[in-house]
């Protein structure tokens, strides 16, 4: 078999990280609702920020193997940062996405140091602490954040000068899904670098890591900080395109829903978790019009599925197919 | 040769006075240990003696409650494993612990940019790194693992997984190696290639194993260390502790007969 055709070390690296032909036909894909379904670009640029906000946690989960049950904390420390920017008199939305995405990091990179010392069960229930420290902080500083009636007085402004955020969402869902292109080009470019190379030998073993003499507690303050700025980003766009921000952008729920994403779509994948947020988030755009008091049932089901019947998700289950396709002609 | 007259000189890896208790058991007890530069020595020892524990202890993945570790004449008893290692300290498991779905080559380019410092960069490419690659790929080949270097560790056959663990320590350009029990469950005639490629790694490298094979052991170290107890009960050459009378009561009286007559 493939034994006796070895390729050459660096050309078989660079083929694998070649962009493939289902990849350009996903992104192409993405401009789709601009054509086919102009009256639901709202709903898309929901899907682009779910998208973007997934992206950042199958950065740490699938590929550093950090569990996270808090992540929500960063997506609303950037909704938070870039709507009071803009409630403050600054609407511009391109600094504001940017200053959104630092402050989240900044977070991040606080909270790294936590992170980077625990594993699985330990890790679950620090995240989900600090998801609901911050939540509860969010709520009883209501003169900063509007608490529970939410952050009002937001206006953004036109994007470059020209694009108008209007009511029928396509400079929201274009700004979405610009945002969502460029931070997952960095994101592939990540993990395929030594970097990500590192991450995924964190994830496999990480006490074989330390043995090879890696820095792995560094490794995972530097990707934790990473995830933090992009789910920051994702918050940011959130807050700017909507034009409000609610106590919930920082909620159990919001963690918990980003994590079903990835799972539901495969983690470690980068386009798992893409795949996952437009899953998810039509599904419950559909479900939710028919009756919306058991949209959780249908998820609950739904979750329970993948994972018995395709472990690695909707993507794992894809690729499974299209490899016995190949190897059966 | 000229190494075994100088035991004078600096050790690579030396331990001083080195004790650990779990509780109430000693797993280790005053422990003093030697490894001169380029040394091939055995540790062994029954079950529970401690062997793997030292192993720890000297690395960094366990502390000790008293003494000292010397690597290259430096007290690095403070120090973390990893840092140990980028030191010139570095091991391998008696249970394998690789990279189950990183290939070969990925495992050990990956422990090659670590030691060269660039696993820490994020927007170059991985096969950029040409030197690194091929530093790898060196490896792979000298321990006869060239032509499976795109196979997930998971995927390889187990007496290769036991090759790539020294691969994996090699990257890291040790100048002392500790192998805990390199050919655990590797049949017998695959162990001996195993250990003859051990024995032909550079003379720079200094060598402790742990092997229970007395066969093993007496062809390829030159000096055993017996340990008993969590203490070092006595070291010497192969012949010297094959003749041993204490070591025969405590070790080896069964295993060697075996020897002989097998």
């Amino acid at each position: 078999m493939a034994s006796t055709t070895i390729a050459e070390p660096r050309a078989y690296l660079q083929a694998q990280m070649r962009w493939r032909w289902g990849e350009i036909a996903f992104w192409l894909a993405t401009l789709l609702p601009f054509i086919v379904t102009p009256d639901y670009l709202l709903l898309a640029s929901q899907v682009a920020i779910a998208a973007l906000f997934v992206l950042s946690l199958d950065l740490i989960l699938g590929f550093a193997g950090i569990v996270s049950l808090g992540h929500a904390a960063y997506f609303g420390t950037g909704a938070y940062t870039a709507g009071l920017i803009s409630k403050w008199g600054w609407g511009e939305p391109l600094t504001g996405l940017v200053t959104a995405a630092l402050a989240a990091g900044l977070f991040g990179y606080v909270t790294s140091f936590i992170i980077a010392r625990f594993r699985h069960l330990p890790l679950i229930m620090i995240t989900l602490g600090i998801g609901l420290l911050l939540q509860e902080s969010a709520n009883s500083a209501s003169w900063l954040t509007g608490g529970f009636d939410g952050l009002q007085g937001i206006h953004t402004w036109p994007i470059l000068g020209r694009f108008r955020f209007d009511l029928y969402g396509y400079s929201a869902y274009g700004y979405a899904l610009a945002a969502l292109f460029v931070i997952f080009l960095g994101a592939r470019r990540l993990i395929h670098s030594p970097f990500g190379l590192a991450l995924r030998g964190i994830r496999d073993n990480g006490q074989r890591m330390r043995a090879i003499g890696a820095p792995t507690h560094s490794h995972i303050r530097t990707i934790y900080t990473i995830a933090a700025m992009i789910a920051g980003a994702a918050g940011a766009i959130l807050a700017q395109t909507t034009e409000t921000v609610s106590l919930e952008v920082l909620g159990f729920q919001r963690s918990a829903d980003v994590l079903v994403m990835l799972i539901l779509g495969g983690t470690g994948r980068l386009y798992g978790g893409l795949l996952g947020a437009v899953v998810y988030m039509v599904a419950r755009d559909q479900f939710s019009g028919l009756n919306p008091q058991y949209w959780y049932f249908w998820i609950g089901l739904l979750l329970i599925a993948v994972v018995v019947v395709l472990p690695n998700g909707l993507l794992g289950g894809l690729s499974l197919l299209t490899w016995r396709a190949k190897a059966q002609s | 040769m000229a190494r075994e007259g100088s035991i004078v000189s600096e050790s690579a890896l030396a331990a001083r006075g080195v004790d650990k208790r779990f509780g109430s058991l000693v797993v280790a007890a005053n422990v003093d240990l030697s490894l001169p530069p380029g040394a091939r020595h055995a540790l062994i020892g029954p079950n529970g003696a401690g062997k793997t524990t030292l192993i720890n202890l000297m690395t960094g993945m366990l502390r000790p409650d008293a003494g000292q570790i010397l690597l290259g004449g430096d007290d690095v008893t403070a120090l973390a494993a990893e840092e140990r290692v980028r030191r010139g300290l570095a091991r391998t498991y008696q249970i394998n612990s690789l990279f189950p779905h990183l290939t070969a080559l990925e495992s050990v380019t990956l422990a090659v940019c670590e030691r060269r410092r660039v696993a820490q960069t994020w927007w170059r490419r991985l096969f950029a790194y040409r030197e690194e690659i091929e530093e790898a790929q060196q490896i792979l080949v000298a321990l006869m693992l060239g032509a499976v270097c795109h196979r997930p560790a998971r995927e390889l056959a187990y007496g290769q997984q036991r090759l790539l663990e020294i691969a994996l320590a090699l990257a890291s350009r040790p100048k002392v190696l500790l192998l805990d029990e390199p050919a655990a469950g590797v049949p017998r005639d695959e162990s001996k290639e195993l250990f003859a490629a051990i024995a032909g790694l550079s003379r720079d490298i200094a060598v402790l194993f742990i092997e229970h094979d007395m066969e093993l052991v007496f062809r390829f170290a030159s000096k055993v260390i017996v340990m008993v107890g969590g203490s070092i009960l006595l070291e010497g050459t192969p012949a010297e502790i094959a003749s041993d009378p204490q070591v025969r009561a405590v070790y080896l009286g069964k295993t060697q007969r075996e020897y002989r007559h097998g």
